[in-house]
């Protein structure tokens, strides 16, 4: 639903800075939009993943990892032209400014801070609190508007330590020496940070991965994230040559015929869905990993009550449930129903 | 608890049978005492509590959190327990997490009306996976697809030996079995068997494969006996020691004082527990009147009366018999009962036969009496010796074909486990004419397997396509006799039920067929069901 944006008397609306258009988010006085589903003449991409980095805008504004990340995705004309925008600088148009400040979601996410006549808005794509060795820490950034991801917004959601999840894995392939771990995690983020998990746990073997992750994992390391040894998950036809070892995939590899060339695979997912155990097994995975670069319920809730926004606003997930705990503790909310932005794979 | 919760978590979502006995064996060889042996009794469901209700698990959630947001949370997982698990509030500086022995131990000890707040205290000091596997625990339904047997297997693996010994001295041992951890770790002798009374493992048929056993077996090799449709039993009497075990060597005495009472003989009788009347065996859904209870009254015993129908003698006196061949020991049994003169004990019949072909004959067209009821025939080897467990070759059983109906699709539910994404439990019926002459669809029964997983996947597809109201889990189908599903249903026996709007009530009812291919109204009617009733029991 696009909402009017709109003055009433002298009073500035949020609205009139930042509202829902079916593209996406936008920002009328500044001319530009927010993570756009669709191509848009002028654009700020919170990060890269698929359904926020979008190719074929005119001009893009976003972190140089994000940048990096598009360019690696969609060739090096994603775009008509990229401003490259580092946490903290900020560029200003009619009176608009614009400063990127870190989310913890993925290498290079941003957080838009959208400042205008003395009005905030914080537009913080998708974000998490946890910390993550692949990604500087998610800022807190007073503000008027705060707009929220609810990808795991219900109570169910609470993740627990990521490092104890690892270690689930770990003493998994330790008790079952003649078989083959095969990870799922999202190509993006997801996949670089069970890696660099792995390594903080002790895990220094060579990890096998994916082909659809060279280039990603390269990326990664040429911002100076260390993955340590890493090599093709391929088999010279022998199913034993990987027993023992971690392999780690996209989701969607571990129902594939790809993996018959393992041993006796221990599908593992690397997923906050995996928290609910009716989604474990419909996904037939066997040892699920509660790990996830989006905020939890408690991350969630913990966020606005820390930062007691004016407003929140609620892009996209359960927005209900984060509506009612805005308004059982007193904060205005709304959800903008935005479409697009899909999350089930985290 | 945190290595119990993570054992069941694990087992809850591993299917290979050899990874689920490496999880346990890890467990038991990693888990000190007593810890392990709670957990191991919980797994072989030797223990279990009804401590925590779901009604006041309910009540106390909705205590410490906005029933909303509960609400919505419950719609989206589906299980009270883990629902529950996950949006219990953290409560810090709560008590240490407790042990698995520290809550059996409480929970012993502790009056009714403490039982409720020592269960809020524990919810508070555990995570997540602690709390589920608690609320599991308590509320009597791990459901993490592990039989007893393969615990006790896992145990086997970690001692090195073979599971019939644990097998055969499970029924003296007690939990936390510390005894027999000792004993597995080589720090103690085996406990000893040696009980009065105690359970002596059962000797089990295999399923006979008509096309390929009957070609290569001598009809003369064997004695055919009527398959009794009750529950198979061991009945001992043992310097004093009376004991009436189950199968699995689980304690039924306390519920069958009537046939405790009647045991005046010293020695152990295999035989079927039937209810009987007046020397003739009443249908299993009257024996279902006495089973899963604790005791049994006065008015219970008069109704159903219960009795042993013997097969086998495994003691006579102090004499062991299993190492006897089968027609000695027939012919032991023959004369034990005889003198015994025991108004609840009576022997079953052999039934001669000269050839395959005349067997079948008999099993197929049972004469009139107590053969009705029974479920199909027994073979057993002459020269058998009693063996536990199920040995390939010496007896075979030869149920009778199940007879079938086809109904209509009403109802479906989500199933468990594996199968929580899919509707897989299905309620069907049969037509009934009203006085009007109106047809409408009556329920006759449920039932959740005899599909292959690709037929499930039509059947949640059919029931999500034609949904026409929903209650919670479970969906109404369009089934009018213009439109509807049919269902060739397999069943073993009917009975007459007060429970069921129909009336009528089906004994091992699963999906033999789907007649995608045939019209609802062409359907099975109720009357077919009622004429199969007056013909004895079905």
């Amino acid at each position: 639903m696009t909402k009017p944006c709109a003055y009433i008397g002298d009073v500035i609306r949020p609205e009139s800075l930042v509202c829902p258009r079916p593209a996406g988010l936008y920002c009328p006085p500044g001319d530009f939009y927010i993570d756009p589903t669709r191509p848009v003449a002028r654009a700020v991409v919170t990060h890269g993943h698929s359904d926020h980095a979008r190719a074929g805008h005119q001009a893009v504004a976003a972190t140089p990892e994000t940048l990096a990340i598009m360019a690696v995705r969609y060739g090096e004309g994603f775009a008509g032209a990229a401003r490259p925008l580092a946490y903290g600088e900020t560029i200003a148009r009619d009176g608009v400014e614009v400063t990127l400040a870190p989310a913890g979601h993925v290498l290079g996410s941003a957080q838009v801070v959208v400042r205008w006549r003395g009005l905030t808005v914080v537009v913080s794509g998708d974000y998490k609190r946890r910390r993550d060795p692949t990604c500087p820490p998610f800022e807190p950034v007073a503000c008027d508007v705060f707009v929220t991801e609810a990808t795991f917004g219900l109570p169910v959601f609470r993740h627990p330590d990521a490092a104890g999840e690892i270690r689930k894995l770990l003493r998994s392939v330790e008790q079952f020496p003649e078989r083959t771990h095969l990870v799922g995690a999202y190509a993006l983020g997801k996949a670089q940070r069970i890696i660099a998990l792995l390594r903080e746990g002790g895990w220094d073997r060579t990890i096998f991965v994916h082909g659809a992750f060279d280039r990603l994992n390269g990326l990664y390391g040429e911002f100076g994230i260390e993955l340590g040894p890493l090599a093709p998950a391929t088999t010279e036809g022998d199913k034993r040559d990987l027993a023992g070892e971690i392999v780690i995939a996209p989701p969607g590899a571990l129902a594939d015929r790809w993996t018959r060339r393992f041993a006796d695979p221990v599908g593992a997912l690397a997923s906050g869905w995996m928290r609910v155990r009716a989604r474990a097994r419909q996904r037939g995975v066997e040892l699920p990993l509660v790990i996830s670069d989006h905020a939890d319920w408690d991350e969630l809730t913990g966020t606005l009550a820390e930062l007691a926004p004016g407003e929140v606003w609620i892009t996209h997930g359960r927005e209900e449930a984060l509506a009612r705990w805005c308004d059982l503790h007193g904060l205005p909310a709304r959800a903008l129903a935005l479409v697009g932005y899909e999350d089930e794979e985290d | 608890m945190r290595a119990f919760a993570r054992l069941l978590d694990r087992l809850s979502l591993t299917q290979g049978r050899n990874a689920k006995l490496t999880l346990v064996r890890d467990f038991l060889k990693e888990t000190p005492d007593p810890d392990r042996g709670w957990a191991l009794a919980s797994l072989t469901g030797a223990l279990t509590f009804g401590a925590a209700k779901p009604a006041a698990i309910r009540k106390a959630i909705e205590g410490r959190m906005d029933p909303v947001l509960f609400g919505w949370s419950y719609d989206f997982v589906g299980d009270l327990a883990e629902t529950v698990a996950l949006v219990w509030p953290a409560s810090p500086g709560a008590n240490r997490e407790p042990e698995l022995s520290e809550v059996v131990e409480a929970l012993r000890t502790a009056a009714r009306a403490e039982v409720q707040s020592l269960i809020e205290g524990w919810l508070d000091a555990l995570d997540p996976d602690g709390r589920w596997a608690l609320l599991k625990l308590l509320t009597g339904g791990l459901r993490v697809g592990l039989s007893a047997r393969l615990a006790k297997q896992a145990a086997a693996d970690l001692g090195g030996v073979d599971v019939a010994e644990i097998e055969e001295v499970w029924h003296v041992l007690r939990p936390p079995y510390e005894d027999l951890f000792a004993w597995l770790e080589g720090r103690s002798e085996r406990p000893s068997p040696d009980a009065p009374g105690r359970f002596r493992p059962v000797m089990l048929a295999q399923a006979l494969d008509e096309a390929v056993d009957l070609a290569r077996l001598d009809p003369a090799d064997y004695a055919a006996e009527w398959k009794w449709d009750g529950i198979r039993v061991q009945a001992v009497c043992e310097r004093g020691e009376i004991r009436l075990w189950s199968r699995t060597g689980e304690d039924v005495s306390a519920a069958f004082p009537d046939v405790v009472g009647a045991i005046n003989f010293e020695g152990v009788i295999d035989g079927e527990l039937l209810v009987m009347r007046g020397g003739r065996v009443a249908p299993f859904g009257d024996l279902q009147q006495r089973l899963n209870r604790k005791t049994a009254d006065a008015k219970l015993m008069a109704g159903y009366p219960a009795a042993i129908r013997a097969y086998d003698l495994l003691l006579d006196a102090e004499e062991d018999l299993r190492q006897l061949p089968f027609r000695e020991r027939r012919a032991r049994l023959e004369a034990f009962v005889a003198k015994s003169r025991s108004p609840r004990i009576d022997l079953s019949p052999l039934q001669p036969f000269a050839s395959w072909d005349a067997l079948a004959a008999l099993r197929a067209d049972p004469p009139a009496g107590d053969a009705q009821c029974a479920e199909g025939v027994m073979l057993k080897r002459w020269d058998s010796i009693y063996e536990a467990g199920r040995p390939k070759g010496p007896w075979f059983k030869w149920k009778r074909d199940p007879h079938l109906i086809d109904a209509v699709l009403m109802y479906a539910q989500r199933g468990h486990g594996k199968r929580s994404s899919f509707y897989s439990d299905y309620t069907f019926g049969v037509w009934r004419e009203d006085e009007a002459g109106q047809r409408s669809l009556t329920p006759v029964g449920k039932a959740y397997f005899g599909f292959t997983d690709e037929e499930l996947k039509l059947l949640d597809k059919f029931v999500r396509d034609h949904t026409v109201e929903r209650f919670g889990p479970v969906r109404s189908v369009r089934a009018d006799r213009d439109f509807g599903l049919v269902l060739e249903v397999a069943f073993e026996g009917l009975q007459r039920s007060t429970r069921h709007r129909s009336g009528v009530a089906m004994r091992f009812p699963r999906i033999n067929r789907i007649r995608w291919d045939k019209p609802a109204r062409e359907a099975d009617e109720l009357s077919t069901l009622e004429a199969m009733l007056a013909r004895g029991g079905g």
